[in-house]
């Protein structure tokens, strides 16, 4: 089977600090990739890598077998299939929660106000707040924007999803809510890659696991095998600091 | 002071035909400047070494020297190169050409009061660089700029008087003309006054209204709500 998305070797830099190292991933149709770490491990940076939000300095990035890497002038593109959802929301704040999700169908598919309010309506069930519809973001809990949040990339019919620490900013009591959607969209199919803290939500729903430090994958696990017990001894220290 | 005087000027043809005038420049000016300043606003946004630097002399010349300078400079250097333009064109390019200057400003502190990950969340949905300015930024940061840009049309409007140096007939020099006519100052004055008092008022009044239409949640309530709904809820709506 032809991976959904193949990263080889990327390497990249911030002026003289490196903040990835020869990385390599591969991810599948339906699966969904938990990537951990410590801060500034260049989780993120990996993942802005993936729909080209930064470039690299070296290496590959294959999206359904076609090489993506220097793509500069067709990214946007390329960006209408991988949908992505930001540590803080970033709602556009002078739409509703339902033309949040309509903008990008319409402005940039094209499809009909009235057909893309029936999407947005949809998802809006979807994510569990269809009662939303019409309030503004700063009318919304942190949980319910994320949620609308997740709703307005899934609007664009993407066939991977991308989470930047979804739930670093929220309050603990509305963690659960977004997870919940996330788990459910993986248990559905909907390809993932997760930047998160979130050990429970690892174990729930990821199919594997990748720990991440000082820029380096050091190791790629299932989920079986890393709930098991047998990981490296970095990742192990990694763990017991964040489980406490 | 006669009262009688000031109706009768106040609807003579040549005030009429002042305030027409002054209102003329006042709009040319302003809808020009805007553009200048949008584009002068764009290129320093874009952060490409050149276009800081033309934007950057072209907001030392044109802040640095007074408009009047300017208006008398344009008026009567140009013509010397061969560009022979009329007085109004002459009045017009050379109040837009400063306006520019304070828009381009203005704009430029909208667009950056609206933050990265705005501009980040459109780009990964897929927008191109257009796309996102347009459909993102621009409405976001067209509320933000609204109340300077108010302050910038009534100034626009007082500043036009200064182009009666070079004898455009607009409504500060036609006030002027007929007061050294037969020397009723006062009346001629106090005419020219109300018309600016009248026009300012009514720039005022439209900036409200565009607060208002740019302002999401008042034009989604406004949606929603039927016409006497719309005028019962105002009450509600200013309390808020």
């Amino acid at each position: 089977m032809q991976h959904l998305l193949e990263i080889v070797g990327i390497n990249k830099s911030f002026g003289a600090t490196q903040v990835l190292k020869a990385c390599t991933l591969a991810v599948d149709p339906s699966e969904t990739v938990v990537l951990i770490g410590p801060s500034g491990s260049g989780k993120s940076t990996l993942l802005r890598c993936v729909n080209l939000l930064e470039t690299v300095d070296s290496g590959d990035i294959f999206f359904e077998g076609e090489n993506i890497t220097s793509a500069r002038r067709t990214a946007h593109l390329l960006r209408r299939q991988i949908g992505m959802v930001f540590q803080n929301f970033e709602l556009f704040a002078h739409l509703s929660a339902a033309e949040n999700v309509m903008l990008a169908p319409v402005k940039i598919l094209g499809i009909s106000r009235a057909d893309a309010h029936d999407i947005a309506v949809d998802l809006l069930r979807k994510v569990q707040i269809p009662e939303k519809a019409d309030a503004f973001p700063d009318e919304l809990s942190g949980g319910q924007q994320q949620r609308v949040a997740i709703a307005r990339a899934l609007a664009m019919r993407p066939k991977l999803m991308l989470y930047d620490e979804p739930t670093s900013a929220l309050d603990p009591e509305m963690i659960r809510e977004v997870l919940d959607v996330m788990a459910t969209l993986s248990a559905e199919g909907m390809t993932s890659i997760v930047v998160t803290h979130e050990m429970g939500f690892a174990r729930r729903a990821a199919d594997r696991i990748v720990f991440m430090e000082h820029g380096e994958i050091i190791e790629t696990a299932s989920s079986d095998q890393f709930f098991g017990g047998t990981v490296n001894d970095r990742t192990r220290r990694f763990l017991d600091q964040i489980l406490h | 002071m006669s009262v009688e005087l000031v109706l009768k000027y106040l609807t003579s043809p040549n005030f009429l035909h002042g305030a027409e005038m002054t209102l003329l420049l006042t709009i040319a000016a302003l809808i020009l400047g805007v553009l200048i300043g949008l584009v002068l606003a764009l290129i320093q946004e874009s952060q490409t070494r050149i276009g800081t630097f033309v934007t950057l002399v072209y907001l030392w010349l044109f802040r640095g020297t007074p408009v009047l300078f300017q208006i008398i400079f344009i008026y009567n250097v140009l013509p010397s190169f061969g560009i022979k333009l009329s007085a109004f064109v002459c009045a017009v390019l050379a109040l837009s050409l400063n306006e520019g200057a304070y828009m381009a400003e203005i704009l430029r502190s909208g667009l950056q009061a609206v933050k990265k990950g705005q501009r980040t969340a459109g780009l990964a949905l897929g927008m191109t660089g257009t796309q996102m300015m347009r459909h993102v930024v621009i409405p976001q940061a067209a509320r933000i700029v609204l109340p300077p840009m108010g302050n910038q049309m009534i100034g626009m409007l007082k500043l036009s008087a200064l182009v009666s140096v070079i004898a455009v007939e607009e409504l500060l020099l036609v006030a002027n003309q007929t007061a050294s006519a037969d020397f009723r100052y006062f009346e001629a004055l106090t005419a020219a006054g109300i018309y600016y008092l009248a026009m300012t008022t009514a720039f005022m009044g439209l900036q409200i209204l565009l607060e208002a239409v740019l302002d999401p949640k008042k034009r989604q309530r406004m949606r929603r709500l039927s016409l006497t709904e719309r005028m019962l809820g105002m009450s509600k709506l200013a309390v808020r």
